[in-house]
């Protein structure tokens, strides 16, 4: 075999068994018995700042027709969930989602002293921080950190993305990030990849050599055990044609196979609407809610469901009022959704978003993201909240 | 000394004060003693180039003509084209910068005055989305590199992209606004745990009026300055801006802080106590003098101490430059290089906060290891990335204006992208000596010390080319 394959090219050969060394072994070898039961979550990302009030509609309130004449939704076009709130129309296909029970909307989600740069906001979601204090691990990283019961695998959080983001990153752990589990499985048996892996216990206990030494033979560990159990699993589902649902296919596959992994990471981005909103996030959240619905589908037809948490967030909400350009400008507080077949209150979980009482123009929070984190990380990942979160959050009654 | 002792030396100088050495160098430096060898690396940076791709004039006109839609409530067609043209220029012009900054690094003969530029890049950490602003910070990091902490600190704080990206625009007497005066202390002096909310409270005020105007220069608004008595660190007075970076330099804690930031940039991700001490308090007795310092830091024994050779993890752009400088790479469509930047998780000018890249082992993830791991042979073997990367949340207002491009983002159609990379292979070749095996190149490319396996794996190897590909493309090679 030549190793040089790898370096002219990056069409790699693939390989014989995987070089696993000795001491990895128990953890491919754990027992199965820890499959059942087994409870994932998807965390869904929207990035660019969703606007929320054109998404779940407050077409009740009379404030909103006044501050958006030309980009709000018409009454009559709107999926009504109550007479205050409804879909978007182009969310038509989360409609009978809704109507199963298997989505809570949760509204104003937010934090103290809100940032409205895309960046750090977007930070501030994915560590979980103060918006006056940085951190550079994410929120869930540090649950990769705590060495919870559910949480030893090195694949235990897989990004679907090419890059890992700061979310997924913890101190000493992190998540993993792939697109594709054939081509990171291809790439971990490229020749020289192994040649490198060979015998190499010596560098283990060195520092950041053994740092790079421990990611390259957890991620080889990794690739090979994500191909193994996922590649005879045949999704029986269709999925609309989009990138967005693929990643969703993709974690469905993962979930279905059996992967012990707890979270899972997906994005979909073009949500910064500063002009012309209407049809652009149209065309988004269509993409979004059909995706979702197949995927939750998908997973109720493995039985998956009810072991399955999804949230879905973006970094702030909009502006109340819509801007000259027939878009809205960055806001704060905004809706966030989760899904589930198991979900403890569904449909509309607190009031709407009050319209009348703003802060300076924009929203004011009823909930900390933190508080919806901290739920999860209490009753879904059976950790407690104050060791990820670093202060105690007050669980809420949707899971 | 021996010579082959003093090679080792020089490497390592090398690879931490700049961004590599090329092996002609090495030879020639390694003959010279070590402290003639430092003293010739500060000569050699002393020059201050800037980088001068904005343009100013073109960037003031712009700037007045945002001012005026600003203000401007109802905007016609005409008028939101001009504004949108304005910013897709911007952007333009931001990525030009970018890449004039990093081929800067590539090309530099004043290495150590681009490292410490990139040092005090991520230091005091800044966006913004205007170009002239970037650029303008960029060169005061880079004029004041090797000078005054004081004159580098205070400028900084002047300039137009910090007072808007720290929100100092919006401190105004009766309306603080603490943001600056927050990561003053917080991030770029004292650090955490050495100041009170009252100090942060206090010195806010004495910042209210430090602005900039519709030019891009600052100004000191006296009327909207407070000008009442503040309390700062038990001092009472009527302070102003420069009082306050005044008595927060007073402070011993600051020097501490700046010699903490610095060994951990230069030397070790995992501080020696005693060394950082050392280091704060010629820092401090010097009057902040940096060059003064980073003579105390690379004349020091510890600094060539085997537990800070060869140990340290490569921030993307000390891999992406050093590779790139050590190879005379030139980047047919440099584009590539930011695409690089942000896939590797160091996407230059566009830090993730304003504390910076938290660097070290944070760099390293599965995905970026195995880039890193294959980015050698990409660029020197002219391959193909399959990686579409994930969009920069700054983006996001133009992926959402075109419609097919969110749609390609979120369809994983981006087209493969070629690194397209020429290597001047005959001027590698050139610098190293005649007869010079594939063992001692990777000697010659590897900081870490070299083990069985690497010494089996390049002992079958015949060209020196295809050693060079191999070595850049192991995980030692991530190490300087």
């Amino acid at each position: 075999m030549n190793r040089r394959s790898f370096l002219r090219n990056t069409g790699f050969v693939a390989a014989g068994s995987l070089f696993v060394p000795a001491f990895m072994k128990p953890l491919e070898a754990m027992a199965l018995d820890e499959l059942s039961l087994y409870k994932n979550l998807v965390v869904v990302q929207l990035s660019g700042g969703n606007d929320g009030l054109n998404t779940v509609v407050p077409f009740g309130n009379d404030i909103y027709y006044q501050k958006r004449k030309s980009i709000a939704i018409k009454p009559e076009e709107i999926i009504k969930l109550n007479d205050m709130q409804g879909l978007n129309p182009n969310m038509a296909a989360l409609q009978e989602i809704y109507d199963q029970g298997w989505m809570t909307i949760i509204n104003e989600v937010g934090y103290p002293n809100p940032d409205r740069s895309h960046f750090r906001s977007m930070d501030i979601w994915q560590t979980g921080s103060d918006s006056n204090q940085f951190l550079s691990t994410g929120w869930i990283g540090r649950y990769l950190d705590s060495n919870c019961q559910t949480c030893k695998f090195p694949y235990t959080a897989i990004e679907v993305d090419d890059s890992l983001s700061l979310a997924m990153k913890g101190q000493t752990k992190k998540g993993i990030a792939l697109k594709d589990p054939a081509a990171l499985f291809r790439n971990t048996n490229d020749p020289f990849f192994k040649a490198m892996l060979q015998n190499d216990k010596e560098h283990l206990d060195e520092d950041n050599l053994g740092y790079l030494y421990k990611t390259m033979i957890e991620t080889s560990s990794s690739a090979s055990y994500i191909q193994n159990t996922s590649k005879i699993y045949q999704s029986k589902s269709t999925y609309p044609n989009s990138g967005f649902a693929n990643q969703l296919k993709t974690v469905s596959k993962f979930i279905s196979s059996g992967l012990k992994t707890r979270v899972y990471y997906v994005s979909l981005s073009g949500f910064d609407t500063h002009v012309n909103q209407v049809g652009q996030q149209g065309n988004l959240l269509k993409q979004y809610s059909e995706g979702m619905a197949a995927f939750l589908k998908d997973l109720k037809s493995n039985n998956k469901l009810e072991d399955t948490l999804v949230i879905t967030f973006s970094e702030f909400g909009r502006r109340v009022e819509q801007n000259a350009s027939n878009g809205t400008d960055h806001g704060t507080a905004n809706n966030m959704f989760v899904f589930g077949g198991k979900l403890k209150k569904q449909g509309i979980f607190n009031a709407a978003p009050n319209l009348s009482d703003l802060d300076t123009g924009d929203l004011k929070y009823q909930l900390d993201f933190r508080q919806v984190y901290g739920t999860i990380l209490d009753k879904w990942l059976d950790v407690n909240n104050a060791d990820i979160l670093n202060k105690k959050f007050n669980t809420l009654d949707f899971i | 000394m021996s010579t082959k002792d003093n090679f080792l030396k020089v490497k390592h100088l090398y690879n931490r004060a700049g961004f590599g050495i090329s092996y002609t160098d090495l030879q020639k430096l390694s003959r010279k003693n070590l402290d003639k060898v430092v003293d010739n690396l500060l000569k050699n940076s002393q020059k201050d180039d800037p980088i001068n791709l904005v343009n100013d004039f073109e960037s003031r006109r712009q700037l007045l003509v945002q001012a005026g839609l600003y203000a401007k409530k109802d905007l016609t067609d005409d008028e939101k084209k001009m504004r949108q043209q304005i910013i897709s220029e911007q952007n333009e012009v931001s990525r030009d910068l970018n890449i004039a900054f990093i081929t800067k690094m590539i090309n530099t003969d004043a290495p150590l005055r681009e490292k410490m530029t990139l040092f005090w890049h991520g230091h005091f950490a800044c966006r913004s989305n205007n170009p002239f602003f970037a650029q303008q910070l960029n060169n005061i990091q880079r004029k004041n590199a090797l000078g005054s902490f004081k004159t580098l600190l205070v400028e900084v704080s002047k300039s137009p992209a910090m007072l808007q990206y720290l929100n100092n625009q919006q401190n105004r007497k009766g309306k603080p606004n603490e943001n600056f005066a927050r990561e003053l202390m917080e991030l770029f002096t004292l650090g955490r745990g050495n100041y009170s909310e009252q100090d942060i409270k206090e010195s806010a005020r004495a910042f209210t009026g430090w602005m900039y105007d519709k030019d891009g220069s600052f100004i000191f608004r006296e009327n909207l300055h407070d000008t009442g008595t503040k309390t700062f660190f038990g001092k009472i007075g009527n302070f102003e801006g420069e009082n306050i970076i005044d008595i927060i330099l007073e402070k011993p804690e600051t020097a501490h802080f700046i010699a903490w930031k610095v060994y951990k940039f230069f030397v070790n991700d995992n501080p020696n106590e005693a060394h950082v001490k050392e280091l704060a308090t010629h820092f401090y007795n010097s009057k902040y003098d940096i060059v003064s310092m980073m003579k105390k830091m690379f004349t020091s024994d510890w600094f060539y101490s085997p537990e800070n050779v060869g140990t340290k993890i490569k921030s993307p752009t000390e891999f992406l430059v050093g590779l790139s400088r050590e190879f005379y790479v030139t980047y047919n469509k440099p584009q590539v290089l930011i695409q690089l930047q942000s896939s590797l998780g160091q996407y230059l000018f566009n830090p993730p906060n304003v504390a910076g890249w938290p660097g070290g082992q944070s760099w390293i993830d599965s995905s970026s290891l195995m880039l890193r791991m294959r980015i050698p042979s990409l660029v020197l073997n002219d391959g193909e990335i399959d990686f579409s990367g994930k969009a920069d949340p700054e983006d996001e207002a133009v992926i959402a204006l075109s419609r097919t491009a969110t749609t390609k983002a979120n369809a994983n159609m981006k087209p493969k992208s070629y690194v397209n990379a020429s290597v001047d292979w005959p001027k590698f070749l050139s610098t190293l000596p005649k007869g010079l095996t594939p063992l001692a190149l990777t000697q010659f490319l590897l900081q870490p010390k070299l083990n069985d396996k690497i010494t089996t794996m390049v002992s079958d190897n015949k060209g020196l080319r295809s050693t060079a590909v191999e070595i850049t493309s192991m995980p030692e090679y991530q190490l300087c």
